[in-house]
């Protein structure tokens, strides 16, 4: 087990110089003057010059990529333009902001998600199949913000049950915490929810077909535990393979998701370091949620492990 | 007094083109111990008779029409579910023909067979683990302890068929339903399995309905043999009785394509044609178009199964009762 931790952490590795190698040379594929293009065409020479130190602009490309990854080794992703501080801290608070929203949609989405699929599924052809598929499709075809904005004047413009936007931290007041981030983990999770849903729906119906479920009756099990354990099981690790990339757009998803609420999210954190040129933090935002998503993978990838013998003694 | 009997069961599929009849008035009994062979083609509804007898018919598209499975003092076919799962084990246990998939790929073996202990028997974790243990090494699983924690992945096919053996025996079934237990094993493993099958009858008195298309399966292990054909019974009788003196034409013509090694002969015989498609049926007898006897009452309704000689059952009308 620990072998196959240890052995995709190394995999990573690579993947993670070239990402790293992209982000930084992305300041370099800007058109024109970098510096032109981050002080905007009014700036006078001193400025420019000043950026241009700022970022090193003025070394030869090597030493500029040898301080890069020196920098990004100590964890120094340098400091946003904008806000002032180090790169590394402003997106430490914001990830926990995003990370907790995500967490949220990701239990919603698996609650909502697994169970649609799974009912369907058990229920094939009929009506509560249908239903079911009818919403999962609802879901997916729903754009999460046209959702939320009717989830704005639904619940906080008319009923005034939630407030429009904002953010409460969940370590200051758990209920605040709830209330402002409910409707912006519902209308992530809907699209997920319907994916996740279509998914479990056709593995379970896959596996319900196999012959040690046929085995799993054969020695009087009661249904609940040939759904729950026999055919879950076996389920679940086509559904991980989904799950990873369910997370990797519930994050990417909070970009619009957290503008719409007015969450200070690493998506509106990014967001505004795009559309006001701050380059360092745009660089080191993606490094870091690059590292992220590579996380994710990795445990995806346990998952398996946890999930497959076969995976398991492969490894070893 | 019979342990099973199954009088007049049809069970029936629905299709794209209306309902088809996999089986038609089944009837037969099993007596303690005994091991009932049934032999056929494919499609010929041994496997079906097998799952409608478990209560394990895929629903809702198949169904029981008519008939009854007396078994306990009761008629299986009215139980509900929960009752039914209650009988699956202990009453009636069933091994399959693909042992290579029949075992859960992500449980291990010990899992496996201790949850179909504790789902039937109040056991202490330990006790379960014990009886599983000594059930394993008593169909042949080599230093079973260790093997507990294998997965079905790491084992060969024989031995995996050895462990559906020992989930289906653990709760000591009166009735095992062992459905080409050994087709897909090799022929040296084939014939362990057989040998074990018996041996456990012995040992554990129960009776066995051992479903196969290999005659000479049929040969070395059933005490009395059905031949079903499209669906119904063609020929019941004894196993000697039926090797010696077949009396269906189709059972003939399956014996005479059982290769010989003492026999020279140029190339295999065959009963020419195919068994008709569940909804192609023949009006008459089934047989009727692949029969060397055949003539033109033949084609007009069912023959019934008679018997014509005692303990000897046949289902045609070119025979003369002796």
């Amino acid at each position: 087990m620990g072998r196959i931790v240890i052995r995709r952490l190394a995999s990573a590795l690579p993947i993670m110089a070239i990402v790293s190698v992209i982000t930084f040379a992305m300041i370099h594929l800007i058109p024109g003057d970098p510096a032109v293009a981050i002080a905007g065409l009014s700036a006078t020479a001193e400025q420019l010059e000043t950026i241009r130190r700022d970022l090193g602009l003025d070394q030869p490309v090597l030493t500029q990529l040898w301080r890069w990854y020196a920098n990004v080794l100590r964890g120094d992703l340098g400091r946003s333009l904008l806000l002032g501080q180090p790169v590394v801290q402003v997106m430490t608070q914001r990830l926990q902001v995003t990370l907790a929203l995500s967490a949220y949609a990701l239990v919603l989405t698996l609650l909502l998600g697994l169970t649609a699929g799974i009912v369907a599924a058990l229920r094939q052809n009929t009506w509560i199949d249908q239903a079911a598929m009818v919403f999962a499709m609802i879901g997916i075809s729903l754009p999460n913000f046209w959702l939320g904005l009717l989830m704005i004047i639904l619940f906080a413009v008319d009923l005034r049950w939630l407030p429009t936007g904002g953010y409460i931290p969940l370590t200051a007041d758990p209920l605040g915490w709830l209330a402002t981030s409910t409707m912006p983990a519902v209308s992530l999770a809907l699209l997920q929810a319907g994916l996740l849903a279509r998914i479990t729906r056709s593995t379970m119906l896959e596996v319900l077909r196999q012959d040690y479920i046929r085995t799993a009756r054969a020695k009087g099990l009661p249904n609940r535990v040939v759904v729950m354990k026999h055919a879950l099981a076996n389920a679940l690790i086509p559904i991980v393979t989904v799950l990873g990339i369910i997370v990797s757009l519930l994050i990417s998803g909070s970009v619009v998701t957290e503008t719409l609420f007015s969450i200070p999210g690493v998506g509106q954190l990014l967001t505004q370091a795009v559309l006001n040129r701050d380059y360092p933090m745009v660089q080191g935002g993606l490094l870091m949620t690059t590292a992220l998503l590579v996380l994710v993978n990795i445990a995806v990838e346990v998952c398996y492990a946890l999930l497959d013998p076969r995976v398991r003694t492969d490894g070893s | 007094m019979s342990l099973l009997e199954v009088r007049d069961l049809t069970t029936v599929f629905r299709t794209g083109r209306g309902e088809v009849t996999a089986v038609e008035d089944i009837s037969f009994d099993l007596a303690e111990g005994e091991v009932l062979g049934i032999v056929g083609e494919s499609g010929s509804g041994k496997s079906v008779t097998a799952l409608t007898i478990m209560g394990l018919l895929p629903r809702p598209t198949a169904r029981i029409r008519s008939g009854a499975i007396r078994f306990g003092g009761e008629d299986l076919t009215r139980l509900p579910e929960s009752r039914m799962q209650r009988i699956r084990g202990p009453g009636i246990a069933m091994v399959f023909q693909e042992p290579m998939t029949s075992l859960n790929p992500v449980f291990s073996i010990g899992d496996q067979i201790m949850e179909t202990i504790r789902a039937h028997e109040p056991l202490s974790p330990r006790a379960a683990f014990s009886r599983a243990v000594a059930m394993l090494e008593k169909v042949g699983i080599a230093s079973a302890a260790t093997r507990m924690a294998d997965y079905p992945h790491q084992l060969s096919g024989g031995q995996r068929q050895r462990v559906m053996l020992a989930i289906a025996l653990v709760c000591r079934p009166r009735v095992l339903i062992a459905d080409e237990p050994t087709t897909a094993l090799d022929v040296t493993i084939q014939a362990q399995i057989l040998d074990l099958l018996l041996d456990l009858r012995d040992e554990l008195g129960m009776a066995i309905i051992l479903i196969t298309h290999n005659m000479g399966v049929i040969a070395e292990t059933a005490d009395r043999v059905l031949v079903m054909y499209a669906g119904r019974i063609a020929e019941e009788a004894p196993v000697a009785g039926l090797f010696d003196a077949p009396l269906h034409p189709y059972t003939n013509g399956l014996l005479e394509c059982v290769p010989s090694l003492t026999e020279d002969r140029a190339r295999l015989v065959a009963i020419p044609g195919t068994l008709p498609e569940a909804h192609r049926r023949p009006p008459g007898c089934r047989y009727a178009p692949r029969c060397p006897l055949a003539a033109a009452d033949c084609g007009h309704g069912l023959p019934p199964l008679r018997a014509l000689v005692p303990g000897h059952r046949a289902a045609c009308l070119r025979i003369a009762p002796s």
